[in-house]
C-alpha cells in the first residue's frame, strides 16, 4: 500500500491503480478523454496532466502507476497551463458547430472546454475535414469533431469482441475508420455512442430529435430481455425518446445491448389505446364497461375448468398475481408463464434461475453452453463471458451449432446425446469440469422447449452434481431465462396449479373445444391458430398477434408508463418506473384486472399497488427483497428418459425482434435489414 | 501518405506467397515468442508489397492478417501509417524525390523540375506507360550527398538538373544506372578531395 500525496493531502491507496484512480479516491477530479475504467489504458488524449514532483514535466495521470512517495499536484499554474494547452490542440481541428451538434449539453468536450479551457484560438489557419463512416443503422459519424481518444476502437476490440474500427493514417491524417466498408455487427453497439466524449459518434435513430435538457429522465429496468439491465428512460412531454444505460455493477455493468437502447420507438407504434370488442368477426372500439360487460357475458357461468390464462413474456409480476388471483377466484388451474414450453420446475428456484449470478461468472473457470446462443439471448451475459475469457484461463465449450459468441468456443456438437456423453464421463470435456473449481453450465430455454426438455433438465441436473458444479459457495447450475417476466412468474407461482394444463395443454385442450376462454396477458408468441373457437381476451399493448386473434382487447401499459416489478434472470427483484403515462384510454395492467375482478364478482383483495406490492411479499418473500439475489437451495429436478439425437436449434431467430415492442421498431426493422438479413443470405422482400 | 482507403483500388481478388518467401516467413515469425506472431507484420508487408509489385492490395493485407491470427484492421492500421507501404499500384520505377530542408537547399527544386520535365509528371502521378511513379518524400537519410533520389531500392546522390534528366533517360531506355553519388564521389567523401588524415597512410603529406 503506498503512501503518496495528493495536494499535500497524505493518502495511502492500493498498489497497482494509477494516479488518477488515486486522485479520485480522494475526491479530486481529473478532466480526461481517452481514460475508461473499463477499457484499457490509451494515454494519448493528455488531458489528465498533472504534477508530480522531481518529474520535469507533466505526467498523464491515467497510465502513471502509483509509487511510494509520489508528490502530486494538481491545482498548480503548471497543471493548469498543461490543460489549457492540451485543450487548445484538441480544439484546433474540432469544429465550432455546438448548435447542430447532437452531443451538445451532454458533450464531455464542451463541459471539459469551459472548464479547463482557454476562450479563444490562436489557429488561424484551416480546419481539417474528415470523410464520414458508414457504420450501419444505429451509428451517426462525423468524424470531423473526432479528437481520437480511440474508446470506440477499444470498445470494439475489448468489450464487444469485434476487431473492425481502427485508427489508419498517421498524424494529421489519422482517422478512425473501418478501412473497409463495413457494419460494426456487434449487439452492444450503441455503447459506442456513450462512450465517445464528443459528438462525432452519435444515435442515427435520435439523430435531431430532442436536447439533453429538454427530457425528464426517469431511472427503470429495461425488461425486452430477461437480463434486466438498469436503465433511464429519457421522455419528453409523452413520448419517450430514447433510452440509456444506468450503472449496475451486477448486472449490466454499464453497457446496453441495442434493442434495449433503440426499440423505445416501437413504444408508441401499433399502440392498443382503447377496448375492443369483436362484433361478427370485426374488432371494433368500445368502452371499458363494455369491454368488460362482454367478458363477464362469457365467463360468468363458466367452469373455471374451462378457463385459462396465459402470461406473455413482458408481463410484470403485480398483474400476474392478479391474474393468478382472478383465475383462483374462477376456479380454473389452467395457468402459465412458458409461452415457449420450457421444462423448467416451478417448485424449485435453482432449475430455472441464473444461479451462478452474472457477476458471478467472473469467478468461474470452465463453462458449457447447452442449447443457447447468449449472444442474442441475453447479450449482456454473452459480455460477462467474454470478460471472463479476457481475464484468461476460462474454458468454454457448447453443445449447439456453431456459432462466434466473440470468445473462442469448442464445440462438442449439436446433439443432446453429447450431453448423455458428459454425464456418463465418456466424454474429455467432462474431465475439464471435474478439474476446474468452479465449473459452470448454462442451459439455453431453447433446450428445455422441446419435446425432451425434461430429460434434458434431468441431464444437465445430473452432470452438475458429477461435475461439483454446486456447493456450499458456489452454484454453476444456470438456465438462461428468455422473458423478462419468466422468472417473475414462476416465483410467484404462475403456474399450472393442481390439475391445470400448462401452455400447451391449454393450447390443445381450447383446440378440442375442453377450453373455452383464454385470457391472454400480453401472450404474443404462442401459435394463435391453435386457440381454436375459444373465446379470447387478449390485455396487452401493442397490436400483435394475441390482439389479432382476441375477441375481446383490453389496452395495457408498457414497462415505460407503469410502476411495476419485474424479477431477472437470477432473481433479482427490479422496480419499473413510470416515465410517460399510458395512450388513450390504456391502463397499468393490475388496475385492469382489479377492475374487471370487481364485475365478475371476485373483487381482489387490493385496492393500491402497495396493497398489492404486500400481497406480492405474501407470496413469496423474494418480493419483498430489491435488487439482491439470495441463493435458491439445491434440489432434485429434472426428468429421465431418452434425449433425442436432434440437433439443438437456438430459440432466437432475429435478436432485434423478439417481443411486440421490438417488433414495430423502425429501428429494430433498420437492424433486421443491415444485420440479420444479410447472414441469412436473403434479401428484405423473400417474405 | 497514402490517401483515403476508400478510393484505393480493389487489386487482385487473392494473394499467396511464393514458395521461397513462404520459406522466409516462417523464419521470421520463429524470431518472436508463441502467441506474437503479430510482431512481424511489418517484415511480412514489405515482402507481400515486393510480391506485389510494390504496393499492397487489399488481399496481400489480408492474407498476412490471416498468417499472423490478426484481425484485418490491425493490418490496415499498420499499413496506412508508414509511408513505405504504397496502397495503390506503382509504376516500374518507384521514383521519391526528396524535397528536405538539407536537400532542398542543395537544389531539391531542380531535381524536381527535371523530374517534370523527363518524365511528364509530378508529386503523386504516375505515368500513362506506367513505367515511372514520383513521389515526394521526407529526409531519406542521405543529406550529406544531397539532393537525392531513391528509385525502388537505390539512391541516386548528388543529383542537379541535368543528372537527374540523365539518370532518368538512362532508366527510360531500359538501363541501370550506377547507383550512388552521380558525380563519382567515393560515398560520402568531401567534393573536393581529402581534408584530413593526408599524412597517415603514405608517410608524406602536406600536414
Amino acid at each position: 500500500m503506498p503512501k503518496m500525496m495528493i495536494n499535500g493531502q497524505e493518502v495511502e491507496v492500493e498498489a497497482g491503480i494509477t494516479v488518477l484512480q488515486a486522485c479520485e479516491q480522494v475526491g479530486i477530479e481529473i478532466p480526461r478523454f481517452c481514460y475508461h475504467e473499463r477499457l484499457s489504458i490509451a494515454g494519448n488524449c493528455r488531458m489528465c496532466l498533472v504534477e508530480m514532483e522531481r518529474s520535469p514535466k507533466p505526467v498523464a495521470s491515467c497510465a502513471m502507476p502509483v509509487a511510494e512517495g509520489m508528490v502530486i499536484h494538481t491545482n498548480t499554474p503548471m497543471v493548469e497551463k498543461a490543460r489549457k494547452g492540451v485543450m487548445e490542440f484538441l480544439l484546433i481541428n474540432h469544429p465550432l458547430d455546438c448548435p447542430i451538434c447532437d452531443q451538445g449539453g451532454e458533450c464531455d468536450l464542451q463541459d471539459q472546454a469551459m472548464t479547463y479551457g482557454f476562450d479563444r484560438s490562436r489557429f488561424a489557419e484551416n480546419k481539417r475535414a474528415v470523410e464520414d463512416k458508414e457504420l450501419g443503422p444505429l451509428v451517426k459519424t462525423i468524424m470531423t469533431r473526432c479528437i481520437h481518444c480511440t474508446r470506440c476502437i477499444r470498445f470494439a476490440e475489448e468489450i464487444a469482441g469485434v476487431s473492425v474500427l481502427g485508427a489508419t493514417g498517421r498524424g494529421e491524417h489519422m482517422e478512425i475508420d473501418t478501412y473497409v466498408e463495413q457494419t460494426v455487427n456487434t449487439e452492444v453497439s450503441g455503447n459506442l455512442v456513450d462512450l465517445c466524449p464528443v459528438g462525432a459518434l452519435t444515435s442515427k435513430p435520435y439523430a435531431f430529435t430532442a436536447r439533453s435538457w429538454e427530457l425528464r429522465k426517469t431511472e427503470s429496468i429495461d425488461v425486452l430481455d430477461a437480463v434486466g439491465s438498469a436503465i433511464r428512460v429519457d421522455s419528453r412531454d409523452r413520448e419517450v425518446m430514447r433510452v440509456l444505460p444506468r450503472l449496475n455493477e451486477d448486472v449490466n455493468e454499464e453497457w446496453i445491448n441495442d434493442k434495449t437502447r433503440h426499440a423505445c420507438d416501437g413504444l408508441r407504434r401499433q399502440r392498443l389505446d382503447q377496448p375492443y370488442i369483436r362484433r361478427k368477426g370485426k374488432l371494433e372500439p368500445a368502452s371499458w364497461n363494455e369491454a368488460f360487460a362482454a367478458i363477464a357475458a362469457k365467463l360468468k357461468g363458466l367452469s373455471g375448468e374451462r378457463i385459462a390464462a396465459i402470461a406473455g413474456d413482458l408481463a410484470d409480476c403485480e398483474s400476474m398475481l392478479a391474474l393468478k388471483d382472478l383465475m383462483a377466484g374462477l376456479g380454473s388451474p389452467h395457468l402459465d408463464c412458458r409461452q415457449n414450453g420450457a421444462a423448467v420446475d416451478p417448485g424449485q428456484p435453482a432449475s430455472y434461475r441464473f444461479n451462478t449470478t452474472i457477476a458471478g461468472i467472473e469467478a468461474a473457470d470452465a463453462c458449457l453452453l447447452i442449447g443457447t446462443n447468449p449472444r442474442w439471448e441475453a447479450a449482456l451475459v454473452n459480455t460477462r463471458l467474454r470478460k471472463r475469457h479476457r481475464m484468461g484461463g476460462f474454458q468454454v465449450a457448447a453443445i449447439g451449432p456453431a456459432i462466434d459468441l466473440t470468445y473462442p468456443v469448442e464445440n462438442l456438437g449439436d446433439s443432446p446425446k453429447v450431453l448423455e456423453a458428459l454425464v456418463a464421463g465418456r466424454h474429455p470435456f467432462a474431465e475439464a469440469l471435474k478439474k476446474a473449481s468452479q465449473p459452470m453450465l448454462i442451459l439455453g430455454e431453447g433446450a428445455l422447449a422441446r419435446e425432451d426438455g425434461p430429460a434434458i433438465l434431468g441431464l444437465a441436473h445430473k452432470l452438475a452434481e458429477a461435475t461439483g458444479m454446486v456447493g456450499e459457495k458456489w452454484n454453476g447450475f444456470n438456465v438462461l431465462a428468455l422473458a423478462a417476466s419468466r422468472v417473475g412468474g414462476l416465483d410467484l407461482g404462475f403456474a399450472p396449479a393442481k390439475g391445470g394444463r400448462d401452455v400447451s395443454a391449454i393450447l390443445e385442450g381450447a383446440g378440442k373445444g375442453e377450453i373455452e376462454a383464454v385470457y391472454l396477458l400480453g401472450a404474443d408468441e404462442i401459435d394463435m391458430g391453435r386457440l381454436g373457437k375459444a373465446f379470447v381476451i387478449y390485455q396487452g399493448h401493442h397490436g400483435d398477434a394475441g390482439a389479432n386473434r382476441a375477441d375481446v382487447i383490453l389496452p395495457g401499459a408498457t414497462y415505460t408508463e407503469k410502476s411495476a416489478t419485474y424479477v431477472n434472470l437470477e432473481g433479482r427483484v427490479q422496480r419499473t418506473n413510470l416515465a410517460v403515462f399510458p395512450p388513450g384510454d390504456a391502463r397499468e395492467d393490475w388496475a385492469i384486472l382489479r377492475a374487471l375482478s370487481a364485475v365478475l364478482d371476485k373483487q381482489l383483495p387490493y385496492d393500491s399497488l402497495t396493497q398489492l406490492r404486500e400481497r406480492l411479499a405474501g407470496a413469496n418473500p423474494v418480493f419483498a427483497t430489491e435488487d439482491v439475489v439470495e441463493g435458491a437451495p439445491w434440489g432434485k429436478f429434472g426428468g429421465s428418459g431418452a434425449v433425442k439425437d436432434a440437433p439443438f436449434v437456438y430459440p432466437i431467430a432475429n435478436f432485434y425482434m423478439t417481443d411486440p415492442i421490438s417488433r414495430v421498431s423502425p429501428t429494430m426493422a433498420a437492424c433486421t435489414e443491415a444485420f440479420v438479413l444479410p447472414a441469412r443470405g436473403k434479401t428484405g422482400t423473400d417474405g | 501518405m497514402s490517401g483515403p482507403s476508400k478510393k484505393a483500388p480493389a487489386g487482385p481478388e487473392s494473394f499467396a506467397f511464393s514458395a521461397e518467401n513462404q520459406a522466409r516467413i516462417e523464419a521470421l515469425v520463429a524470431k518472436y515468442p508463441e502467441g506474437r506472431q503479430a510482431s512481424a507484420v511489418l517484415p511480412l508487408l514489405d515482402l507481400a508489397q515486393r510480391e506485389c509489385g510494390g504496393w499492397l492490395p487489399r488481399a496481400a493485407m489480408d492474407h498476412v492478417a490471416e498468417l499472423l491470427s490478426m484481425a484485418p484492421i490491425r493490418v490496415y492500421e499498420v499499413a496506412t501509417f508508414y509511408t513505405m507501404f504504397n496502397l495503390r499500384p506503382v509504376g516500374a520505377h518507384f521514383v521519391q524525390v526528396c524535397t528536405t530542408t538539407p536537400c532542398w537547399l542543395c537544389g531539391s527544386n531542380e531535381v524536381v523540375r527535371a523530374v517534370r520535365e523527363t518524365l511528364g509528371i509530378g508529386p503523386g502521378e504516375t505515368t500513362e506507360d506506367g513505367k515511372f511513379t514520383v513521389t515526394e518524400v521526407e529526409c531519406l537519410g542521405a543529406c550529406v550527398n544531397a539532393p537525392m533520389i531513391q528509385i525502388n531500392d537505390d539512391y541516386y546522390e548528388d543529383l542537379d538538373f541535368d543528372r537527374t534528366k540523365k539518370l532518368l533517360e538512362a532508366l527510360q531506355r531500359g538501363e541501370t544506372p550506377t547507383p550512388g553519388s552521380q558525380t563519382g564521389r567515393r560515398y560520402g567523401a568531401p567534393q573536393s578531395g581529402p581534408k584530413t588524415l593526408l599524412a597517415t597512410a603514405s608517410g608524406k603529406g602536406k600536414a
